[in-house]
């Protein structure tokens, strides 16, 4: 039986380390990815809470939110090849089309 | 023998993690992050919830990945670039908060807590990890699985329209490529790399 405090400061480092990676990265396809990481991060503690609490709800959102994290990583990958081809590049700190 | 399991696939997903974040070739972040996502599917097992293990490593390790990797070859990415003030200054600041949300996190569980009160589970108790899920996800969950399913359509759709790339007017659209009905996956990667297929040309 693994407690949950273990669980839950897994979950919390992968996490921090997903939000590190978003903002010292530069390559938008590596900061899709520490996205990804944060949302595997948000899906490990909602097992080990359904582990924790005897329910299976827990497990359901993780399917609900695997489904999401495919739709929205199809449409961004769509959108960063789009900017690759409108741009030549994938920094996103040479995307500034917008700032002042 | 189970806490032995669990510390060493926690080990090895906080490594490959890190590893994603700290390389600077894209192709070995994204294969970092596979064994990331296999570690993390050890852990489900570990934790008796087989189907989303066993989905964790189809769709994510499988589909997603695949994914990943296939437009950092279109685009045919070498290392990343890193040098500049700027830049240093910003990874000092990232690690900096980082630390931070560590530092909160820690401080949070270092506070009494406690998981509230369980609900009694649904299922039968005879029954396996995925017949119970499935059972609750086609009964107390169908109509969030219905929205999902009209989710995944939009997706695929929006998808297409983006990946097709600008066209003059006078183009005829494309008529999406056979591999729609297998998931948005298979849909993007033909739409992105139509360009003028030959049977286009006059």
């Amino acid at each position: 039986m693994i407690p949950l405090a273990w669980l839950l400061t897994l979950s919390g480092l992968v996490f921090a380390i997903g939000v590190v990676g978003v903002l010292v990265r530069r390559n938008a396809l590596v900061i899709f990815m520490s996205i990804e990481l944060m949302l595997n991060a948000a899906n490990l503690a909602f097992v080990a809470f359904a582990r924790e609490l005897h329910s299976l709800d827990g497990q359901v959102f993780v399917f609900f939110v695997m489904t999401v994290a495919a739709a929205e990583v199809a449409v961004g990958l769509a959108i960063i090849v789009n900017l690759f081809r409108l741009r030549e590049t994938v920094f996103v700190d040479e995307i500034n089309l917008l700032k002042g | 023998m189970i806490p032995a399991l669990f510390v060493a696939f926690a080990a090895v997903l906080l490594v490959s993690s890190l590893f994603v974040i700290l390389n600077r070739s894209p192709v070995t972040s994204a294969l970092s992050l596979v064994l990331a996502f296999c570690a993390l599917a050890g852990i489900y097992l570990l934790l008796r919830a087989e189907f989303i293990g066993l989905v964790q490593v189809v769709v994510y390790a499988g589909a997603i990945m695949v994914l990943f990797l296939f437009v950092i070859m279109y685009l045919n990415l070498g290392r990343d670039i890193e040098s500049g003030i700027t830049i240093v200054v910003r990874r000092g600041l990232g690690w900096l908060l980082g630390a931070v949300l560590v530092a909160e996190g820690a401080w949070l569980l270092a506070r009494g807590w406690a998981p509230g009160p369980g609900g009694p589970s649904a299922a039968a108790p005879g029954a396996g990890n995925t017949q119970q899920v499935g059972a609750l996800l086609y009964t107390r969950y169908l109509f969030p699985f219905e929205i999902t399913s009209l989710l995944l359509l939009v997706a695929m759709v929006g998808v297409i329209v983006i990946a097709r790339g600008r066209r003059g007017p006078a183009a005829p659209p494309v008529a999406p490529a056979p591999g729609v009905s297998a998931g948005s996956a298979p849909a993007r990667t033909t739409g992105g790399t139509a360009a003028v297929t030959p049977e286009e040309k006059p």
